[in-house]
């Protein structure tokens, strides 16, 4: 699992690269609260487009950073899901709080 | 119904482990002709059991995880996954979506998404003894 940060102003921009499962869940959560809380964003963006697996291990990821933007009073995205993760966000219900799009593949 | 094909493999519950068994059962459906939309929900499905096996059934230590696949001439696929661990009091509780004993790092989803991502979904468990997943998932024959 790979992280790439971008920050433009306000927003700050977190691509997931590779495969997101429980064994890479603890280090990428660790990663992006770190870099929260180094940033301070008004917004982030979680841009998946990168991701070629991802199992429920990355809805508690997902959770968690919404959790932690939520504390700084900033808001969260969630961007270019393929569909293999798409499907299990979508099974998981998290698109009622937070706002998901899917990848245009 | 007759088998067409098999397969098993022993792995530790270590969680480097994981993306190789839903690998693995991703290889062994691709005999019957998969879309890659199968193929990933083969994967997720397998991901989620593997991951229960090692989150849940050994917490402290490292136990024996086995799986096994089987074909059926209806182009059905079934993969059992069988630990050793420690067991789930509640099977029924356990389902229940958003239910986890695994604290905030885990979202109490793995039982739906294998749910949702399979045909059939049973668990068999001992409490001290033991778990048994079975998933079956028809793949599409393709004209």
């Amino acid at each position: 699992m790979k992280i790439i940060t971008d920050i433009s102003g306000g927003r700050m921009t977190v691509r997931l690269i590779g495969e997101l499962d429980h064994h890479g869940a603890r280090q990428t959560m660790l990663e992006i609260i770190d870099r929260i809380d180094m940033n301070l964003p008004r917004t982030l963006v979680l841009d998946m487009s990168g991701l070629t697996f991802m199992d429920s291990s990355g809805i508690a990821v997902v959770l968690k950073s919404y959790k932690s933007m939520k504390e700084l009073g900033g808001r969260m995205l969630v961007a270019n899901v393929p569909k293999q993760a798409m499907k299990v966000l979508d099974a998981s219900g998290v698109q009622r709080i937070i706002t998901i799009s899917a990848l245009h593949e | 119904m007759k088998e067409k094909n098999s397969f098993k493999m022993e792995f530790p519950s270590k969680s480097v482990n994981e993306a190789f068994a839903r690998s693995a059962a991703a290889c062994f459906t691709a005999q019957l002709d998969p879309t890659l939309d199968e193929l990933g929900d083969i994967k997720t499905a397998v991901s989620e059991a593997v991951t229960n096996c090692i989150v849940h059934a050994y917490p402290d230590s490292l136990g024996k995880i086995c799986l096994k696949a089987r074909i059926f001439p209806d182009n059905t696929v079934e993969i059992k996954i069988k630990d050793w661990g420690r067991g789930i009091d509640d099977v029924a509780k356990a389902r229940e979506p958003m239910y986890t004993t695994g604290g905030d790092e885990r979202s109490g989803m793995g039982f739906t998404i294998m749910e949702s991502f399979t045909d059939t979904l049973k668990v068999v468990s001992k409490p001290g003894k033991g778990t048994l997943v079975t998933m079956r998932r028809k793949i599409a024959v393709k004209e």
